[in-house]
């Protein structure tokens, strides 16, 4: 029989025994929160497109989520709102016309190949929203790389509305003779009145988003800086299209702020955050300028092919110890 | 068509190098062993337990073969494999018991208090480390399973906060005896069926405030079983222990017990 | 004697919730003599004394009860008159067990005390000076309690250049020592006068986190006609500012290498509060008996800073600072981010107990770890520059030596990574729980031989 209790039975743990009380789902709700004015542009382009999209995205995500940590008769860890924010990156890296059901297809196998079958959030080699995208690209290349015009038609003289391009697939097309360097082209880039994936239109957007996270100190400048710098450093050398204009096309703001900064994986030290970005910026642009490449666009492909290298990054920059 | 041709031509070059490199390696390169480390390997059960003191049995015979350990220290494979092994080395074996490890407390979760609720890594040092740990006794069982977790059979169970050992599949190695912080668990004949389960020496009031089942070393065991002449019992300070080189066999001792710290064969309790 | 701002700041650190109004500006009170104290052979870093009292034995205020016992360790002397009534084993503030002498006291202490006579630090020899600072059970009162006297007599081949005052108090609640420092200030400067006579005359350093004005205040007036070179460095409030290590580098820029003492880099660091009591025992031949100790927490009625016996009852405290509210959830001794979780209120304090907060459920909680997300806000807040994530996860993985390879022998403790992990990861309890089974695992070998 149990002896009686006497006096209170207090808590009982190892300090430190205060927190700072920051918690998983609170910074995926300052990405969510930092993701929002890009989101509304999206909506603001696009339409009801926009937001089936999203509202597909992410509820597939979430119910890959919870059935899978059911499966594994894990604790369910939709709670922690990292799903839906990977539901939303992946929403937003897509083609504003994609069938639902494909952008469905994206979800699940965002959640339940990509992150669950690695043990769920925190083991996941490569960011999930990308490798679904990835993935996407080669099975619906056709409707991945579609795209029509949007409401607000491509207006930058020259830059030919019928053919319903991208900025970057109309530089990979060698648009010869054409003027790179006026005004009104750079300002459409800034502000979205362009043709691209959800999330890759107005760079101005996705600024903003960015800068909430580093106020908030939810992500840290070194990646972004990295990756946007050598972009344009690149560009700069070889000396083909504005170095801006690079910047601002296609997936290089978001990609750069929002999807290489996901910290599972990407480096842990500052030291590896540059090399991460530094290495991110380079593979774009190589991919983006091989003139016997396919792809226009490499911001995905450059991410993942870091993520994997992220465990040799991190090995080799480990930090070092204070006195040594 | 030629491009195709090239490459399946290439790739069987390099496979036919690098089987041509393999077979050099093993005819010039390879280590000669003694080739009875072989077979004293093959005699060890092959459970690479560790509990012998070595990396695994491979290690272990490498070293019984060069003379630097003796036969006897693998207990799962006990009597058997050390017969084996002192022929092949051509040396006297001697007979052991088989011995398995037994957790000397019973105060579970619905039995010993807990003086506060843990909250940190699951792990029996950790917990010990942290205000002297949860259990109101600071002798007992944690239960947050350091010893299961170490036990290379898969042969302790936590059940109601408390660590108990499965007696078939234990092979004695005495990992989880090193790791568990409060030094109760003990190996033990296989044959012994009577055990005290408690490991609290102190006296009996202090005993009965934190547990429902600790041992109060009122001696009535002893008495029981034929008195101190008999010799079934030793005791240290208010805890009685059973003398496993004369274990008693009297069944009717665990009703007797006051305190119901001597249990049968535990074994296999919880119907395993 | 000059003030200034520290020149070298080091990387990472935490801005944690300081909460130190509740109790700053409230005087040292003294706390009437408790019934019954329960004084620890074991309240310093090192062996523990050997206890000389017996159960029965009447014993006087200031009365040595225990003996140094060991070249790392210290006496304990009784704090009051009374009566020896039990010496046994009794539970510490840090969870661990250890013999202690329980004194019923006096109802009427007129006895007079037994004080070693006072020595004039002036003409007294080095020699006699350290022999009273051992004699008088001095010991670090910041956390450790490393016996002031093996501090002060550095191995001959070292020299002491620096010698630093600790007033940093950088854990959150605590104001002992930023009181101490307003109050006590002449006595810190006689304390700091005798210490550079036993040094043979080092520079001296006071630092002070910057969100102690008062205490800044206090001491510049106490200090102004002081000769010889010492400076009050104003370090930025940041936690674990208090470290030995980094005040070392904060106040002079020299880098403790990892696994040694400061004298290593010539300096000697010593906690403001036992710089005091040094000055007590030499001047006035007082032992120590007695500190300051915060009483504070949501979860206390009168939050206050106490000076009580050393043995008092946690319990008697508490009912002296009001009482305790309704729905404590957790006891800790010392601060938040280092100090000890205890069970319950019947423990008593020793030379190191600096605080004693109590926190309801509004401020503490139970929490579940999930698996490392890999943010590195860990790694960012962690001042020793190590990785605490992957500390964390190879010791989750039973990979004792791959921690060690990471460096986690030189963690301090501090809890900045704990702290600052959205994950709730036990991260800081995985580095002390790699630590003690290197130490375990290093003694072993060291019996083995
Ligand atoms: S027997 Fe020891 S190691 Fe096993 S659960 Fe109990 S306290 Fe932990
Ligand atoms: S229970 Fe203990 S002695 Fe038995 S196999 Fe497991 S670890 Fe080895
Ligand atoms: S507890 Fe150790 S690992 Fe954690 S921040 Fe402090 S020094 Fe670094
Ligand atoms: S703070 Fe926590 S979640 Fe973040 S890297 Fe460190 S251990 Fe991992």
């Amino acid at each position: 029989m149990l002896p009686k209790q006497t006096g209170e039975r207090y808590l009982l743990s190892s300090s430190p025994h205060a927190h700072a009380r920051r918690t998983v789902s609170s910074l995926m709700l300052d990405v969510l929160v930092a993701l929002l004015p890009a989101f509304c542009c999206a909506v603001y382009f696009f339409g009801r497109r926009a937001l089936f999209l999203a509202g597909t995205c992410i509820a597939a995500c979430l119910v890959t989520e919870a059935l899978c940590r059911l499966a594994m008769k894990r604790e369910n860890t939709i709670g922690d709102l990292s799903a839906v924010l990977t539901g939303l990156l992946l929403a937003l890296n897509l083609p504003p016309d994609l069938p639902l059901w494909m952008a469905a297809v994206g979800g699940v196998f965002a959640i339940g190949i990509c992150k669950q079958a690695f043990g769920g959030l925190g083991y996941n080699p490569f960011n999930p929203a990308l490798a679904a995208r990835a993935f996407m690209l080669i099975s619906f290349t056709g409707p991945m790389t579609t795209w029509t015009a949007s409401a607000w038609q491509i207006s930058a003289g020259g830059m030919d509305a019928a053919t319903t391009a991208t900025p970057l697939a109309f530089i990979k097309k060698g648009a010869e003779g054409f003027d790179w360097s006026q005004a009104a082209l750079l300002k459409d880039l800034f502000f979205g009145n362009v043709n691209g994936c959800l999330g890759e239109t107005s760079a101005l957007a996705l600024l903003i988003g960015a800068c909430y996270l580093l106020c908030r100190r939810t992500i840290t400048w070194h990646i972004p800086f990295a990756f946007i710098g050598t972009v344009f450093l690149f560009a700069m050398v070889e000396g083909g299209v504005p170095p801006l204009v690079h910047v601002l096309s296609g997936g290089v703001v978001l990609g750069a702020c929002f999807m290489a900064t996901d910290y599972v994986t990407s480096p842990i030290t500052a030291k590896g955050k540059l090399i991460f970005g530094c290495g991110c910026g380079l593979v774009t642009m190589l991919i983006r300028t091989a003139p016997t490449g396919a792809y226009p666009e490499g911001v995905s492909f450059s991410i993942l092919i870091m993520n994997a290298i992220t465990p040799l990054i991190n090995r080799y920059t480990q930090p070092k110890v204070f006195g040594k | 068509m030629t491009a195709i041709l090239t490459a399946t031509l290439v790739i069987a070059a390099v496979g036919a190098l690098a089987a041509l490199a393999l077979a050099v390696a093993d005819r010039y390169l390879a280590v000669r062993e003694d080739p009875r480390i072989g077979l004293v390997t093959a005699a060890l059960p092959g459970a690479n337990c560790g509990g012998c003191g070595f990396a695994g049995c491979g290690d272990y015979a490498r070293a019984l073969v060069a003379g630097t350990a003796a036969p006897g220290a693998c207990a799962p494979g006990g009597d058997a494999a050390n017969s084996e092994i002192a022929k092949i080395l051509g040396v006297a074996a001697e007979a052991t018991e088989r011995r398995v490890a037994l957790v000397k407390c019973c105060g579970t979760r619905s039995e010993a208090i807990r003086v506060g609720d843990y909250n940190g890594i699951c792990d029996c040092a950790a917990a010990a480390a942290t205000a002297g740990g949860d259990k109101g006794c600071r002798y007992g069982c944690l239960g947050y399973g350091a010893c299961a977790n170490v036990c290379p059979k898969h042969a302790i169970r936590i059940e109601d906060g408390l660590a108990i050992v499965d007696k078939r599949l234990c092979v004695g190695c005495g990992k989880c005896v090193s790791v568990c912080p409060r030094r109760l668990i003990e190996l033990v004949p296989a044959s012994a069926t009577i055990h005290v389960l408690c490991n609290n020496p102190v006296r009996g009031p202090e005993v009965t405030k934190v547990c429902g089942v600790g041992c109060i070393g009122c001696r009535l065991c002893e008495k029981n079983s034929g008195g101190k002449e008999a010799g079934h019992f030793t005791f240290n300070g208010f805890l009685a222990h059973v003398n496993y080189e004369n274990p008693p066999a009297d069944a009717t001792l665990v009703a007797k017990c006051p305190r119901k710290c001597i249990k049968e064969d535990p074994h296999f309790e919880a119907g395993v | 004697m000059k003030t200034v701002k520290a020149q070298f700041g080091f990387r990472g650190g935490i801005h944690p919730q300081y909460h130190k109004d509740l109790t700053a500006d409230l005087p040292i009170e003294r706390l009437p003599l408790p019934r019954t104290l329960a004084v620890s052979m074991s309240q310093h870093l090192g062996a523990p004394a050997k206890c000389l009292v017996k159960k029965g034995d009447a014993v006087a205020k200031g009365q040595l009860i225990g003996e140094r016992n060991g070249f790392i360790s210290a006496p304990v002397h009784a704090p009051a008159a009374g009566t020896v009534t039990a010496v046994e084993p009794r539970q510490g503030p840090t969870g661990g067990w250890a013999d202690a002498v329980v004194i019923e006291t006096a109802e009427d202490p007129s006895g007079a005390p037994v004080l070693m006579p006072p020595l004039d630090w002036k003409t007294a020899s080095r020699e006699e000076l350290l022999a009273r600072v051992n004699d008088a059970g001095i010991c670090g009162m910041g956390g450790a309690g490393f016996p002031s006297a093996v501090k002060l007599a550095p191995p001959p081949d070292k020299h002491c250049e620096y010698l630093i005052l600790n007033g940093a108090e950088c854990e959150p609640y605590l104001t002992g020592d930023c009181r101490t420092m307003i109050e006590r200030a002449d006595r810190i400067r006689l304390g700091v006068e005798i210490m550079r006579k036993i040094l043979a005359g080092p520079a001296v350093r006071i630092a002070v986190e910057a969100n102690k004005l008062a205490s800044i205040a206090a001491l510049e007036k106490a200090f102004a006609d002081i000769e010889g070179n010492v400076e009050i460095v104003v370090l930025p409030t940041l936690y674990p500012q208090g470290s030995e290590k980094h005040q070392i580098y904060a106040c002079t820029k020299r880098l403790v290498p990892p696994g040694a003492l400061p004298i290593s880099v010539g300096c000697v660091v010593e906690n403001v509060g036992t710089v005091a009591a040094l000055a007590d025992a030499v001047e006035n031949g007082v032992p120590l008996t007695e500190r300051v100790t915060t009483v504070s927490g949501d979860g206390v009625a009168r939050p206050c800073n106490v000076l009580a016996p050393v043995g008092t009852s946690y319990a008697d405290l508490v009912a002296f600072a009001g009482g305790e509210k309704d729905g404590v959830r957790k006891v800790i001794s010392g601060g938040p981010m280092m100090g000890f979780n205890v069970p319950s209120l019947q423990i008593a304090t020793t030379k190191t107990t600096s605080g004693l907060l109590l926190f309801t459920a509004a401020s503490v909680f139970q929490y579940s770890s999930s698996p490392c997300i890999n943010c590195g806000s860990c790694v960012r807040a962690c001042p020793m520059q190590l990785n605490p994530a992957y500390i964390s996860r190879a010791v989750e993985a039973n990979d004792i030596a791959m921690a060690e390879g990471f460096g986690v022998m030189n963690c301090l403790e501090c809890g900045a990574c704990s702290f600052s992990c959205p994950a709730y990861r036990d991260v800081t309890q995985f580095c002390r729980r790699a630590k003690a089974s290197i130490r375990a695992k290093a003694a072993a070998k060291a019996a083995k031989k």
